[in-house]
């Protein structure tokens, strides 16, 4: 059994089981399984459920259109929704596109979220926010010029 | 071994932004050593929660696509000067680090 089959089957397990109930749930565990997923559409189910997902200005991304190492990009997430719950960064291309996220308290803390993440290739990088019932997310393309996954 | 965690509080536009840097390998279990071949096992934040006077104010979820040393950032609302904001975090080896910061 290879490597991938073996991850593949991990993955299926966790959806069957875990990912049922809400993974972002506020009784913080480890979401580990968020991290095994190795596509962009699979983590924004597993985070989301099927609530409708759609661009929107409300979320805006700073981040380097280029950068020259991989290991560290800076990304920083803003939106302006007032009853933002949550803000996930995905990079589609990563091995693991699910980076990171963080659970806001409407109320007591400002919709920004801000990290240094590693990029394995040039690849767009999502931040979706969850505010009420609705997925807004924004998107942007950075190119990588020396990779920073793996050795 | 030890961590050093360390937190900025700055004053912005509608609240205060806070920054908190952990000293932290954040290891994906991807790398191998140069020298030995032999894997690095993985080791990288899980879970970092930062708390206003107490109570919880954002939670956030950390693996090992987040670079080595993370500075993470968020914005806290309605503190006030003198306020205790606090930041605690552990890592998949159950190491744990934090530290706190009052409000200027």
């Amino acid at each position: 059994m290879n490597r991938r089959l073996f991850l593949t089957g991990m993955a299926l397990c966790a959806g069957g089981f875990g990912l049922l109930k809400s993974v972002m749930s506020m009784a913080m565990e480890w979401p580990k399984a968020l991290f095994e997923l190795e596509s962009e559409p699979d983590v924004v189910k597993a985070l989301f459920g099927d609530a409708p997902v759609a661009e929107s200005g409300g979320v805006s991304i700073k981040a380097p259109l280029q950068a020259e190492n991989g290991a560290v990009v800076p990304i920083k997430v803003t939106t302006t929704l007032a009853d933002a719950e949550s803000i996930s960064i995905v990079v589609e291309k990563n091995p693991a596109p699910f980076i990171t996220s963080v659970n806001l308290q409407p109320g007591a803390s400002g919709g920004l979220y801000s990290a240094r993440i590693k990029m394995g290739q040039t690849s767009k990088v999502a931040a979706y926010v969850k505010a009420g019932d609705k997925v807004h997310m924004a998107a942007q393309e950075i190119k990588v010029t020396v990779g920073g996954c793996g050795g | 071994m030890a961590f050093t965690t360390k937190m900025k509080v700055k004053t912005g536009e509608g609240g205060h932004e806070v920054l908190c840097l952990v000293k932290h390998p954040m290891e994906t279990g991807l790398r191998k050593d140069r020298k030995t071949g032999e894997a690095i096992p993985a080791h990288y934040i899980e879970i970092m929660t930062f708390k206003l006077n107490g109570s919880t104010v954002a939670e956030a979820v950390l693996g090992q696509g987040v670079s080595k040393d993370p500075l993470i950032g968020i914005n806290v609302k309605g503190a006030k000067s003198g306020d205790k904001i606090n930041v605690e975090w552990k890592d998949n080896m159950g190491e744990t680090g934090g530290t706190e910061a009052t409000v200027k």
